[in-house]
């Protein structure tokens, strides 16, 4: 760190470095596999070999083949047969060699992914809080796949690129070195005009996908919501504000679909006049003797001119394989980033497993901030005795679920401390001190997957009679019954087939499986029908019945029942008592409480 | 496809002349194994130096008109492509602004934005491949094949068994291959659906302690994903190999064939190269075309997907009358007249047999649980959605002979999510009504109860809001979409269950402002809360679909045994007594 921290002034030299780590990350990655890199270089050095072969014997054939008469057919036939092998073999490594490469990248980019996926359980509550779900999912599939596509490429082309590039001049300058030379000089020079015309090409592209995400940004917000459009005539506008920004894509599409597509002309046109110059300067050489005698013979022609072919094919391939691979070490970058990310720390050695806690809840002095110059939570002070309902009153953002965040130990207490039957949550085991909390929070979550696996999710292998009394008391049983398949009906993402009052439900039957001792429930606002809402509610009191239970409280009847009322405002405690306590002192809990009855 | 053509249509000369061009930049490729081939039989047995620079000056004239052929397809086939996918988007965005409701739910909007943007895209690409390689690819292979015979038809024969040979294994791979990567494509969207819901319930996740076995799930499907990465891995690695070997024994069969000829004096040396170049230059051409025959069905697809989009179309008639003007200025009254109403053809009814009368400039309170049919009755009134049977009208005129563009625009909604659009507050108030001042939008703010945080922003009404309003908190939002509707002065008010975001007090406060700021309109009020709709002039009860109870809060009080029980859960035993009675 404090090396990199040298380097600041110099931007550019810091991100060479970056790169430079993050190629020597996918190295390490790499390693494992090195027995299978190694056999996957060797064939791909004996395919390359072998198929350089070819043109020579294929020019050998063409030189026993002369004219009437004088075809030499017994030395044809040998020839014609190491070809065959030569083929054999060829197509035998190409194939082992593709299998071998699939193995390592497909494999490599399973290990990252896994190692991502194991990596958000692990990461404090804060990261994933801190970025955004869909920037960390594209971490570990986006990513992770653009890095696999940039390996097999770079397995696959960049080896046998290299190698074929490399073996071509060898075979030619063995074959003729003079017309090597013209190949040798020019052949690069297609790679530059790759380059510089996919840089060109490449600003269009960048002002292409900027214009095509503007019009993706305005199709969202107006096609996603058409029905707002509607109900207030917008149609017009909406219509004129498209096709501006669609005129504007279709220019920018237009000029980068053409500049790019430029490449393989160019390149091609390159390559003809090689061609063109190795052919004249080959017929030349069969026949002018600049040393005494032919040079070249028309058969060393042929495999000479079949070389200039191969020899331009890998350049072309490689051009692509760089950008590509650039594109891949800097997903990798963002893969490595989320894998470098520090884990929530391991609970102490001496943290005490809490069995099953009798309830009582303490806060002593917590202060809590999620930034640290802007404290939120400051000197908060509670004690719940055992069995006792405490509701949380308060408008939004006032803090209520930064509390939940640190009774759960979502988040650790910047000061002071939180204790359960007397004991700090952070001397106690995190699986066990969430064992004993329950937990209904308004924002459902379900798994893909059957009701059945959904309410059983707190304890894994439950029987189905205690699955479905859970349901019963939840007041789900009746609805998951007139679902097609009642209790292994299968639940889309995130509860996609079900209203927000039954996924609520699901997740109070969830809670009342395995019951804890401590419960932490967010009230619904609107969510549940009311008749339904009512039902719940007498659930929710059986099961709050001898246990300590946080409810976020919306609803009247709950917060009068409370034995404790806290009155949040900004992350502070303004008010603290029981109902009639709090009306006798005529603040901030009066003024919510009389609003709700005000006349109009 | 016939929609795609018209808009290929529209560039007509440019769709011939590209794949035209492509076939002679080909043309010209095809000759250079000719040319070579008399270099080496003429050139070098004649030692004809002049020859032979004439012939390789004649390489680089075709070799210069092969550039410039293509680079002028290039240009056409790239402006016909992107132009049809600009027209079809503007054609796609215009008709699916014409959808009604119904079918806006049945294609569902997540769809339409895909075939808005990706797939659209995926068709624009393949127009412009199409006319690049379609004519361009078949032509060359055949092109080699019949060139080879011009030069020898007895080594040419060749050619006739490698050619479907090469079809044979490359389409056999590829027709193996496609179901098998959509399978790979399918175990990727479940790993990715897993990650993103495990991102999303990580609290819960961690809260029972399931870390570990969300893991091993996890792991499971990776290892899947691997397992069929290598299984389709294996077949498709055998296209080079066996496309390879294909062409290097057309090549041993030449040179067998070629010798003998040769031997009878029937063939020359240079002839045999040139049969060897065509056969080579077939197997880049047989790639590229395999390769545009998966992109063109693909394409295809996507095209059929945004027909049908196309397809459906909006057959509701418009009515012809203007909007009724009550009598006595503001407000409209409403009637529901024995209104049924399902969402799909079989289900079970939203709205049975709903029937009721509302005064212009009075206020309707309509209560009732979720899914029980409370925003159904509203969204009836705009003909958001037409009733199945009975008849809803609006100052004794039947809604659907109204003209819905007067219909709606005397209609203001809330709708139960708050929603606003990128741009300024001005513009996101001027969606109520286009000339609205700044005054009367102030107006607006002021009853929607959002004038102390719009000031508190300091931007006035410049504040620049973002997509979807996210730089405002769940009831800011709120507040402004009902400064929308309040914008436009409508003589219908709908707000549908729009200040759950609310506390009690703004609430309240609200309510009083549009009574007294508003002047004499029609208001709906949708809601759960019994304080929200408690002083309505009548209220609604809604049960399942059904209306149970109809009449003022105290009438419901005591007759209604549903609405009992949602006041009970929400009010103290003294305050529903003190309400029964009616002291007010």
């Amino acid at each position: 760190m404090k090396e990199e921290n040298y380097y600041d002034k110099d931007q550019t030299d810091k991100s060479r470095k970056k790169k430079k780590s993050t190629m020597h990350r996918i190295l390490l990655c790499i390693r494992p596999y090195l027995p299978l890199v190694i056999l996957s270089l060797l064939l791909a050095v004996v395919s390359v070999a072998l198929q350089l072969l070819v043109p020579i014997y294929i020019g050998d054939g063409v030189d026993v083949i002369v004219d009437k008469g004088r075809v030499d057919f017994p030395a044809l036939l040998q020839i014609l047969k190491k070809i065959i092998l030569c083929i054999c073999l060829t197509a035998a490594a190409q194939w082992i060699m593709n299998h071998v490469n699939n193995k390592i990248t497909y494999r490599i980019v399973r290990d990252l992914r896994v190692q991502a996926f194991h990596q958000l359980h692990e990461v404090p509550l804060s990261y994933l809080d801190a970025n955004p779900a869909g920037d960390l999912l594209s971490r570990v599939i986006t990513d992770v796949e653009q890095l696999s596509d940039g390996l097999l490429l770079g397995f696959t082309q960049l080896f046998t690129g290299v190698i074929t590039i490399i073996g071509t001049i060898i075979f030619m300058a063995t074959l003729q070195p003079l017309a090597t030379l013209i190949v040798v000089v020019f052949t690069p020079l297609s790679f530059v005009i790759a380059r510089f015309v996919s840089t060109h090409a490449f600003v269009y592209f960048q002002k292409q996908s900027a214009a095509r995400g503007d019009l993706t940004d305005l199709t969202n917000e107006m096609l996603g919501n058409l029905k707002v459009v509607q109900t207030f005539g917008h149609e017009q506008d909406s219509m004129e504000e498209f096709a501006k920004r669609n005129g504007e894509l279709s220019g920018y599409s237009l000029k980068a679909t053409f500049f790019s597509s430029l490449t393989n002309p160019s390149t091609r046109f390159l390559n003809a006049l090689i061609y063109d110059g190795v052919a004249l300067a080959g017929c030349l050489l069969c026949f002018l003797s600049p040393f005494g005698g032919a040079v070249m013979t028309i058969g060393e022609l042929t495999s000479f001119l079949s070389y200039v072919k191969q020899y331009s094919q890998p350049f072309n391939d490689i051009t692509g394989v760089l950008t590509e691979f650039q594109n891949s070490v800097a997903s990798a970058a963002r893969v490595f980033e989320l894998l470098d990310t520090g884990k929530e720390p391991a609970d102490d050695n001496d943290a005490v497993v809490l069995s099953h806690a009798k309830g009582e809840v303490a806060l002593a002095h917590v202060a809590f901030s999620y930034v640290p110059d802007r404290p939120l939570i400051e000197n908060l002070n509670i004690r719940v005795h055992p069995g006792k309902r405490i509701a949380i009153v308060g408008p939004t953002g006032c803090g209520k679920t930064t509390l939940i965040n640190l009774l759960m130990r979502f988040y650790d207490v910047n000061s002071g401390s939180i204790s359960v039957d007397g004991t700090d949550i952070r001397h106690i085991r995190r699986t066990s001190l969430r064992d004993n909390y329950g937990m209904v929070l308004q924002d459902t979550w379900l798994k893909a997957g059957t009701v059945k696996e959904n309410i059983s999710y707190g304890k894994p292998g439950a029987t189905e009679e205690d699955i479905i009394a859970a349901a019963k008391k939840a007041y789900a049983h009746s609805f998951i019954m007139r679902m097609p398949k009642g209790y292994d009906t299968e639940i889309e993402e995130n509860g996609g087939n079900l209203s927000a009052g039954q996924k609520q439900l699901l997740c109070i039957a969830r809670v009342m499986l395995h019951l804890p001792p401590i419960l932490i429930l967010d009230e619904a606002t609107s969510s549940i029908d009311t008749l339904t809402e009512i039902r719940i509610q007498k659930a929710f009191d059986n099961m709050m019945k001898g246990r300590t239970s946080f409810v976020v409280a919306h609803r009247l009847s709950t917060i009068r029942e409370a034995d404790e009322i806290l009155v949040m405002r900004d992350g502070h405690i303004i008010e603290q008592g029981n109902h009639e306590e709090l009306l006798k002192k005529n603040g901030f809990y009066k003024k919510l409480y009389t609003a709700q009855f005000e006349r109009s | 496809m016939r929609r795609l053509f018209s808009y290929m249509k529209v560039h007509l000369l440019e769709s011939v002349l590209a794949p035209l061009f492509k076939m002679l930049e080909a043309t010209f490729e095809l000759f250079v194994p000719i040319v070579v081939a008399n270099m080496i039989d003429r050139g070098i047995s004649g030692r004809d130096v002049p020859y032979l620079i004439r012939m390789s000056i004649l390489l680089l004239v075709l070799a210069a008109c092969g550039l410039g052929f293509s680079i002028i397809a290039q240009y056409f086939s790239a402006k016909v492509a992107t132009h049809t996918a600009q027209m079809m988007r503007d054609d796609l965005f215009a008709h699916i602004q014409t959808l009604s409701w119904r079918q806006i739910d049945a294609l569902g909007t997540s769809t339409l934005i895909t075939r808005m943007t990706s797939d659209i895209n995926t068709v624009q690409n393949g127009v412009n491949m199409f006319l690049r390689l379609f004519l361009r690819s078949p032509f060359v292979v055949f092109g080699a094949m019949i060139m080879a015979f011009t030069v020898d038809p007895h080594t040419a024969m060749t050619f006739v068994v490698a050619i479907p040979l090469l079809f044979v294994i490359v389409f056999a791979i590829l027709l193996i291959t496609m179901p098998l990567y959509r399978k790979v494509q399918k175990q990727l969207d479940a790993i990715m659906r897993s990650t993103r819901e495990n991102l999303l319930g990580v609290r819960v996740v961690r809260a029972f302690n399931r870390q570990e076995s969300e893991k091993k799930t996890f792991d499971k499907e990776a290892s899947g994903l691997y397992d069929r990465q290598i299984f389709v891995g294996k077949i498709s690695a055998l296209l080079n190999p066996l496309t390879y070997v294909v062409i290097n024994l057309g090549i041993v069969a030449i040179l067998w064939i070629g010798g003998r000829q040769v031997y009878a004096g029937a063939l020359t040396q240079g002839k045999i190269i040139a049969q060897v170049n065509y056969m080579s230059q077939i197997l880049v051409e047989l790639i590229k075309l395999a390769n545009l025959i998966i992109l063109l069905s693909r394409a295809m697809a996507s095209a059929r997907r945004v027909d049908d989009v196309f397809c459906v179309v909006n057959s509701r008639q418009d009515g012809t009358a203007g909007f009724p003007e009550a009598e006595k200025g503001g407000g409209a009254s409403i009637d529901f007249c024995h209104v049924l109403f399902r969402y799909e053809k079989d289900a079970e009814p939203a709205l049975c047999d709903i029937t009721f009368h509302a005064e212009a400039g009075s206020t309707l309170g309509i209560i009732g649980g979720t899914g029980s049919g409370k925003s159904t009755i509203v969204n009836l009134i705009p003909r958001f959605y037409d009733a199945d049977s009975g008849c809803v009208s609006l100052n004794g005129t039947d809604v659907r002979t109204i003209r819905e563009e007067d219909l709606r625009s005397h209609i203001g909604v809330v709708p139960q999510k708050a929603v606003l659009f990128y741009g300024t507050l001005r513009d996101n108030m001027k969606w109520g009504r286009k000339d609205a001042s700044d005054k009367e939008i102030y107006e607006a703010i002021d009853i929607a109860q959002a004038r102390e945080f719009v000031e508190r922003k300091g931007d006035g009404l410049d504040l620049m809001i973002e997509q979807e309003g996210r730089n405002l908190s769940g009831g800011q939002k709120q507040r402004l979409t009902i400064a929308r509707a309040v914008v436009r002065r409508p003589d219908i008010l709908i707000l549908d269950d729009s200040a759950s975001a609310l506390d009690f007090a703004t609430d309240a406060a609200l309510r009083r402002a549009i009574r007294s700021q508003m002047g004499k309109r029609t208001v709906i009020l949708v809601s759960q809360r019994v304080s929200t709709v408690r002083s309505a002039d009548q209220i609604l009860v809604m049960d399942d679909g059904r209306l149970v109870g109809h009449g003022t809060h105290r009438e419901l009080l005591n007759t209604c045994r549903e609405y009992q029980e949602i006041c009970e859960s929400q009010m103290t035993a003294e305050e529903i007594q003190a309400d029964r009675k009616g002291d007010d």
